[in-house]
């Protein structure tokens, strides 16, 4: 199943009354079993064209659709940059909200579950309420929740952003392994260069003003292990590529701020 | 090199001092003893203010004759009704008006309009369409509960953290979900302020409204001893109306810390 964008545009109204042109002729494929990271200054809409892949908001033009489904009802999992968890639920009762949501039987629900719980790293908080949870182990229950529906696209919005620089490169490495085993479909968003190099397949390149695609970079590098030392020539060529796309837009946004 | 030391010490200890747990009754207890000194000195007449043992013990006989229950099961009867139509109405409409935009627009401004009201000045209205039974009372009980919990379910609900809304939808859940599973908990802190604001009310509402139009309750018995000039009695229902008000809100914090474990 391949997810397809097209012809995307998204205006919004300011509280001037002025027309704002968030984004401008997006079109672009998701492949089955690929990561797409998308990144770009403050500002330029990656957020909005998230929200629009993950039916929160609706395109001005365009439109963006599952193809080959075979007739099944496509599933969408996000993990929101804010996290979202409903704080009067258990990490258990996060996770599996999903699968109650859709009528799967108790049973079921606890395996699915526990397997997911499991492949975060969260066994033993199976009971915690969220606030007892540091910040790294409340976006892992967040990743839990997206999994534990088993989705054709795995959307994710700056997920490791609000995450000290530690946790966040291990939550990295681990997004990987944890791909590796269930292989979704993902669109990732980013601001940050190296993360969008070590984790995607391809990288979406977005402007501002209006947020347009700049350049789709493909990264020719094994998936797994992209930061050892036998790849940092070409992992720098990449960041710095993009970079240099980058770098005048952000400059801009700074001064807009 | 002088050898002498400064150790830097904690400045804002007193801020998580321990406080023994005997400390909360010493203001009443020194208060009652004051209070009881003052009558057996015979500073004031009695008929102003008694003694609390005097109170205490004319209590015990309106208790031993019957007389106080009687009162009491009136009195409870006609809160416990009215707080509980209240409540639940108000709790129930709050959350359509902040879920529903159309229900909000239509209907707030009416709930704006009739929420400065006194209500009790609404009783002899309410006395003209009800009669003069039980119903008016518990009425005008239920309509004083209906605006404070309306209101606070209102703005709990408005304050529900939206990514929670849409968290709640992407993973499949209908309207009627969302507001079950998402904004009535994420309301519920709120709700429970209203509630709160809204036992003090019913105990205002109670009283008025006994005193006003009825041969049992605490408040027909507080006006009842008023006008027989037995100050004694008067001031035991005045005690029983505190404890009730008291029962009333430990209730009500009990059950919140039952139904908000997250917190
Ligand atoms: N609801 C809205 N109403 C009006 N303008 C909006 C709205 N949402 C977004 N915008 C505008 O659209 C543009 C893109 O916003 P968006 O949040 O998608 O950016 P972003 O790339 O996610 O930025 P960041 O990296 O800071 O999260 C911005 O100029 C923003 O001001
Ligand atoms: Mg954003």
């Amino acid at each position: 199943m391949r997810i397809v964008v097209e012809n995307v545009d998204k205006k919004f109204v300011d509280n001037n009354k002025r027309e704002v042109t968030a984004l401008e002729n997006i079109n672009f494929t998701i492949n089955e079993e690929e990561i797409v990271v998308l990144v770009g200054p403050s500002g330029c809409g990656k957020s909005t064209l998230l929200n629009i892949v993950g039916g929160l908001l609706s395109p001005t033009n365009g439109q963006v659709y599952f193809e080959g489904t075979n007739d099944i009802e496509p599933n969408l999992g996000i993990v929101f940059q804010e996290i979202a968890l409903f704080p009067w639920r258990t990490v258990f009762e996060n996770v599996i909200y999903g699968l109650e949501e859709r009528g799967v039987p108790k049973k079921e629900r606890e395996e699915k579950g526990k397997y997911y719980i499991d492949m975060v790293g969260l066994t033993g908080f199976e009971n915690a309420y969220p606030k007892q949870l540091s910040g790294g182990m409340k976006q892992r229950a967040g990743i839990a929740r997206a999994l534990c529906i088993e989705p054709h696209l795995l959307l994710m919005d700056e997920p490791f952003s609000a995450l000290d620089a530690q946790t966040r490169t291990i939550m990295q490495e681990e997004l990987l392994t944890i791909w590796n085993r269930t292989r979704l479909s993902t669109l990732y968003v980013t601001h940050n260069i190296q993360e969008a190099v070590y984790l995607g397949d391809r990288v979406i390149v977005l402007s501002r003003h209006p947020g347009k695609i700049k350049s789709i970079i493909n990264i020719d590098l094994p998936k797994i292990g992209r930061d050892s030392e036998q790849y940092r020539d070409q992992f720098e060529k990449y960041a710095d590529e993009i970079w240099g796309l980058i770098r005048h837009d952000a400059q801009e946004a700074l001064k807009e701020a | 090199m002088s050898e002498s030391k400064k150790i830097i010490k904690n400045k804002v200890a007193f801020l998580d001092r321990k406080i023994p747990r005997y400390a909360s009754v010493l203001g009443i207890t020194v208060l009652l003893l004051l209070w009881e000194t003052i009558c057996r000195m015979n500073l004031v007449p009695p008929l102003f203010l008694p003694a609390p043992t005097a109170i205490l013990s004319d209590g015990w006989d309106l208790m031993a004759s019957g007389e106080l229950m009687n009162h009491i099961t009136a009195s409870l009867t006609r809160i416990v009704g009215g707080y509980a139509i209240g409540a639940t109405v108000g709790i129930i409409i709050g959350l359509i008006l902040g879920f529903s935009r159309w229900a909000d627009a239509i209907f707030t401004p009416v709930v704006y309009s009739i929420y400065p009201i006194p209500k009790i000045a609404l009783l002899p209205l309410i006395i003209l369409w009800l009669g003069i039974g039980e119903m008016p009372k518990v009425a005008i009980i239920a309509l004083g509960v209906f605006f404070p919990v309306l209101i606070n379910t209102f703005s709990g609900v408005k304050s529900v953290d939206q990514t929670l809304i849409k968290a709640a939808v992407t993973f499949g859940s209908s309207h009627f979900n969302v507001i079950r599973k998402v904004i009535l908990p994420g309301a519920l802190p709120t709700i429970f302020a209203g509630l709160k604001l809204a036992a003090g009310t019913a105990l205002l509402l109670l009283v008025s409204a006994e005193m006003i139009a009825a041969q049992y309750g605490i408040g027909a018995m507080v006006l009842h001893y008023g006008n027989l000039m037995i100050t004694t009695k008067l001031m035991f229902g005045v005690m029983i109306l505190s404890l009730l008000g008291l029962l009333f809100n430990r209730g009500l914090h009990w059950l919140e810390n039952k139904l908000i474990p997250w917190k």
